[in-house]
């Protein structure tokens, strides 16, 4: 079978965000990236199907500029075979991507599509969703287990959901998001990054691949959080009541 | 020995005293490629979720923790960089390896574990074993399923290393040889499976041996009480009739000192790098406690004095950081060329040896940058840096061992002019010519020029301070002829005017070819400038001082009048400029975000 998992490249978590003065955006000049921790996630759980005995290949996609193929390096390194590249210079908003997307998938026929549940960096979450639709195909969202079952032609998958797991079984072809708890990815081993060199990476125009996407929604403004006021500190547990009760209101 | 093919002049060791290097020849971190940089993120984050998550434990010597980490380390490829793909390895060269070395030193004593065996362990047999010993234990070491150490030093020689006792006898069936002696602080001895022994074969030839654990007459001693690496085992090893076949013997017999030497090149790099890395993580911990710290109702990085000290580690990271890429590159160009020095038995690559003048001064400029970045880093802390809640007094007590090991940075500073008056009277590098000249042009040689951009009046003063260092060596050499070398402060003092000369020009060779590229901050051109304007006032200094050790009277007076003129410089508004990238460092939190903003 064929897994196609997508990475997005998107600024480090570890790195310190600033919003541009004019809210156009973040200021990305000089800024770390990584590729988004949740697609890391999609990228180490098509390599564990792999190593559970499913005999797969594991494609890795990208949508962006060229800096991304750094990223989608990152996956061929932890063990993907393949990476494609879909150029796109402007940004495309959740739509835009899943009518790219839909349009790879068109071409590749992958049995499942893995995919972090959301980018750190928008935190949309819609990709996902949206892909399985414009594709009709069953979707599993916030997915933190994962089973194929049925000769590999099912998957049964553990939701988060707000009251607890939710057991779901999706028809493969399907489209699977990841959460956190899924699994914990693998280094990115020296040997790895060696042997990724030489992994092919194609280059398709989304221009091309999906003529017809386009960005519907646009970024107005953007600021920064209000800076977090320093606390104070309370003489009694009577004194904290009092507070929460009165001025906080939470109780 | 057979005569060496001509390189490149930027390719000759020590060569940067004698000529003006452009840019184009010096290598510098921005132009990493993006494997490399993977590669160095690797080891960062194996090091957050290994290593730093667990430093008390590792400290206190939780038995097995450390060697767990170690042979984590080794199976994501951290511990085999350097040796060959054929042999379990990744075959890369030292500009791969500076980021790997980087990460593992910040916790310092992880560090010693992991350079101790990928450097002077492993590296012995790398460039001096035969293939079957390549063969025998380099995939082993390269995954790190096995641990070395290297055994030099005794109780009784230590910078005197070939004063060693331990004596190698061969076997009357002419087969083994018996190894007796005690080698005394060899690090990873608690846990490494495989030491490379130096020892004298009938009390006279050095040689090194490879010596398995299980090998029957070699124990270790209990550990070490240190005062800092507290996670690395450092023992005393015993070889009692320990005898080894002679298939073990590396390199050749009576040959020992040429693997000894040249594999403390490597070892003098790798600390250097690594002292680099571990500097690094101090300013980060320095500038965010100074960003969060409140004292008189501001944060204390908004103060001058501290911004003082943040602006002068950072400036001093990055010359540090400048000559190690720049070396680094310079060793892995003569290692690609193949030549071979035929001096012993396997000839071992020209490239190992090419740079030992380079190698030293970085083992010294980088040590001591990182003892000020741990006493910076601690005094910034304030009395929270004394105690142990914090880990600037951890990293003070580790940075200390940096200006012992691998060559006391006195034993290295003696070194470095020695190697270029040794290689001069070899007529491998044309020292003497070279000082006859200035001595010829001395009153005619010009002041520096200054121009409004401070790296270009740098860049004359380091031509002319270059000048300095080979006008005092010709006067030195005049005045002490062959006792020179027992002129130790003098052979320092020349030494220190190299170190700094070195190190600036990378550090503005550096900012120079970073012009006009993605630096809105402006960091790389101000730190290149504070560096070389620390140097300018520490190299009149010392000229001065040198000069006065030995001159008097009117010869002193001109000798001074001509250091005065060539080494005139202009200062700098250094306060200015440390103030501007402490205020960068505190919005970007880091040194690596310091240079890509």
């Amino acid at each position: 079978m064929k897994i196609l998992v997508t990475i997005k490249r998107v600024p480090d978590p570890d790195t310190r965000i600033r919003v541009k003065p004019d809210g156009s955006g973040i200021v990305t000049d000089g800024i770390k990236h990584s590729a988004n921790p949740f697609d890391a996630i999609a990228v180490e759980e098509a390599l564990r199907i792999r190593e559970r005995g499913v005999d797969c290949e594991i494609v890795v996609a990208s949508v962006g500029a060229e800096d991304c193929v750094e990223q989608l390096r990152v996956g061929l390194a932890m063990g993907a075979d393949r990476g494609i590249w879909i150029q796109s210079d402007g940004d495309l908003d959740s739509l835009a991507v899943a009518q790219v997307l839909a349009a790879l998938c068109e071409r590749e026929k992958p049995s499942l599509i893995l995919m972090g549940k959301q980018a750190i960096d928008d935190d949309s979450n819609q990709a996902g969703q949206m892909l399985a639709g414009l594709l009709s195909l069953p979707q599993a969202t916030f997915v933190s287990k994962l089973e194929l079952t049925d000769a590999n032609s099912r998957a049964r998958c553990g939701r988060e959901t707000d009251s607890g797991i939710e057991t779901i079984v999706v028809k493969l072809p399907a489209v699977i998001t990841t959460d956190l708890r899924l699994n914990e990815p693998r280094y990115v081993s020296l040997p790895g990054i060696m042997k990724a060199k030489k992994k092919p990476v194609e280059n398709l125009k989304a221009s091309e691949v999906a003529p017809l996407a386009k960005s519907r929604t646009h970024l107005v403004s953007m600021e920064a959080p209000p800076k977090r006021k320093a606390g104070v500190r309370v003489a009694s547990v009577d004194a904290l009541i009092e507070k929460l009760r009165n001025e906080a209101k939470i109780l | 020995m057979a005569d060496l093919k001509p390189l490149a002049p930027h390719l000759i060791g020590g060569n940067f005293l004698l000529h003006e290097t452009d840019t184009q020849n010096v290598f510098t971190p921005e132009e990493l490629s993006s494997d490399l940089r993977q590669m160095a993120e690797t080891a960062g984050k194996f090091m957050e979720k290994e290593v730093l998550s667990q430093v008390e434990a590792l400290e206190h010597q939780e038995p097995g923790l450390a060697v767990q980490a170690f042979k984590k380390a080794g199976q994501i490829g951290l511990l085999g960089g350097e040796v060959p793909e054929e042999y379990g390895g990744l075959g890369l060269g030292k500009v791969a390896s500076v980021g790997v070395s980087e990460q593992l030193t910040r916790l310092g004593g992880f560090g010693v574990t992991c350079g101790a065996h990928s450097g002077i362990g492993t590296q012995p047999l790398v460039y001096f074993g035969t293939p079957e010993q390549k063969k025998k234990y380099l995939p082993r070491l390269a995954s790190g399923e096995w641990m070395a150490a290297y055994c030099l030093s005794e109780p009784a020689s230590g910078s005197d290393a070939l004063a060693m006792r331990a004596k190698a006898t061969l076997t009357s069936d002419g087969k083994s040889y018996v190894l007796n002696g005690t080698k005394m602080w060899i690090s990873n001895a608690g846990w490494a499976d495989l030491f490379t022994v130096f020892a004298k074969i009938d009390g006279q030839h050095v040689t090194a041996f490879l010596v398995e654990r299980t090998t029957p007459g070699l124990s270790v001693g209990k550990e070490e009480h240190k005062l800092g690496i507290k996670t690395s085992s450092t023992r005393r090893v015993v070889l009692e009739d320990a005898t080894v076949s002679k298939d073990q013997l590396l390199g050749e017999a009576g040959k020992g000192a040429y693997i000894a030497f040249n594999i403390l090149n490597f070892g003098r790099f790798g600390l250097g790098a690594g002292a680099v890395g571990a500097s690094k993580d101090l300013l980060r911990v320095a500038a965010r406690y100074a960003g969060e710290r409140s004292q008189f109702g501001k944060t204390i990085g908004s103060f001058g004095l501290i911004q003082q000290k943040l602006g002068h580690i950072a400036a001093k990271i990055y010359a540090a950081e400048s000559a190690v890429y720049r070396t680094a590159a310079m060793i892995d160009a003569v290692m690609e060329t193949g030549e071979l020095m035929d001096s012993m038995n396997p000839a071992f690559p020209r490239g190992l040896d090419e740079f030992a003048l380079e190698c030293s001064i970085i083992k010294v400029a980088c040590s001591e940058t990182l003892d000020r970045a741990a006493d910076e880093t601690l005094q910034i802390h304030g009395g929270y840096g004394y105690t142990e809640e914090f880990p600037a007094a951890r990293a003070y007590r580790d940075s200390r061992i940096n200006r012992i090991f691998e060559g006391t940075n006195e034993i290295n500073r003696l070194f470095i002019p020695g190697l270029l008056m040794r290689r001069s009277q070899r007529g491998r590098f044309p020292l003497m010519p070279a000082v006859a000249k200035i001595v010829k042009e001395l009153f005619d040689l010009a002041a520096p020029e200054e121009f409004p951009d401070p790296l270009r009046s740098g860049r004359s003063l380091l031509a002319n301070a270059k000048k300095v260092a080979l006008f005092l060596s010709g006067a030195a050499y005049q005045k002490f002829g062959e006792k020179l070398i027992d002129q130790q402060e003098v052979l320092a003092g020349l030494s220190d005017l190299i170190i700094d000369i070195y190190l600036a020009e990378s550090a503005v060779l550096r900012a120079q070819k970073h012009a006009g590229k993605a630096d809105a901050s402006g960091s790389h051109a101000t730190l290149a400038a504070i560096a070389v304007n620390d140097a300018a006032t520490r190299m009149e200094n010392t000229a001065r001082a040198t000069l006065a050790s030995w001159a008097e009277g009117d010869e002193l007076k001109t000798q001074l009048g001509i250091v005065k003129r060539l080494l005139r410089w202009t200062p700098l508004n250094a306060t200015a400029l440390k103030r501007k990238v402490a205020q960068r460092l505190s919005e970007v939190a880091s040194y690596p975000a310091l240079l890509r903003a």
